[in-house]
């Protein structure tokens, strides 16, 4: 056992914090760049994953469960999210034939 | 140094499909390079020993999240070729900006101070479902209770919004 710790090389945080802060930012690039409101939803989703991860690698960096609950309630949250937000999605659809972003801003009227 | 090779690995795969969920033109091409995200996603969280949460990613997102999404491509025939875009200078500007997001997450979270860390977090048992567990129905009984009530709510307004209207 002794020696597998010490084989073990341990992934410094700062990888983590980088690799969740580049999967953020392209989510973030993709709910710019986009008029599909369907790759919009998955954008979002993107940017909670990465969140999601971030809370588990500090959470187990600083052996502290509170962070792996969390992360599941988010979970819970996403779920129903992108229920209701595809629910949604087809409806607008249906009354306006089309998902692009663009046809929603007669909302404003 | 096999989990940093891993590490590695399973982020260089995440961040490609990532950014291949925005490139590809059609929009069931992003569901698939999606999965395949959240496929490596579970890879890190198996990496940081945090079993239960990776059984739960693969169950919610690939079981129940892109069925949803591949479900919508299929049901509204969304699947047309790059039928509208924004014009060239908005995805620059929108490239440009998310970049500079990414800079300044970086210049920020760099050089705090994280306080005391495990010296090995990949040996943490804190991930498994008998730890989780006991922590789970302990300490946050009511949030877990109160999200039965979210997914209750979710359910009959999806159903609600989905039905047809009469009129």
């Amino acid at each position: 056992m002794e020696t597998t710790i010490a084989q073990i090389q341990t992934i410094p945080l700062q990888y983590y914090i980088l690799f969740c802060s580049a999967l953020f930012s392209i989510g973030v690039i993709g709910v710019l760049a986009k008029r599909n409101a369907l790759v919009i939803f998955m954008s979002v989703e993107l940017m909670l994953n990465s969140a999601n991860l971030l809370l588990t690698a500090f959470s187990a960096y600083r052996n502290d469960p509170a962070g792996q609950i969390f992360v599941f309630f988010i979970m819970v949250v996403a779920a129903a999210e992108v229920a209701i937000g595809l629910a949604l999605l087809v409806v607008v659809y249906r009354s306006t034939h089309t998902i692009d972003i663009n046809a929603l801003n007669r909302l404003k009227w | 140094m096999l989990s940093l090779y891993l590490f590695y690995f399973l982020s260089a795969v995440a961040l490609i499909s990532a950014l291949m969920v925005l490139l590809s033109k059609k929009p069931i091409h992003s569901v698939l390079y999606l999965t395949l995200t959240f496929f490596t996603l579970a890879g890190h969280y198996i990496l940081l020993n945090a079993q239960f949460l990776a059984v739960v990613h693969i169950i919610v997102y690939a079981g129940a999240i892109m069925v949803l999404f591949l479900f919508t491509v299929m049901l509204l025939n969304l699947n047309l070729e790059g039928e509208f875009q924004k014009s060239t200078l908005m995805k620059l500007v929108a490239a440009l900006s998310g970049g500079l997001l990414f800079l300044v997450l970086i210049g920020t979270l760099k050089s705090f101070d994280v306080g005391t860390l495990s010296e090995h977090p990949e040996l943490t048992q804190i991930g498994l479902v008998k730890n989780l567990g006991k922590t789970l129905y302990s300490d946050y009984l009511l949030p877990f209770e109160l999200s039965s009530i979210l997914f209750l709510a979710a359910m009959v307004g999806a159903v609600m919004l989905g039905k047809k209207d009469k009129n």
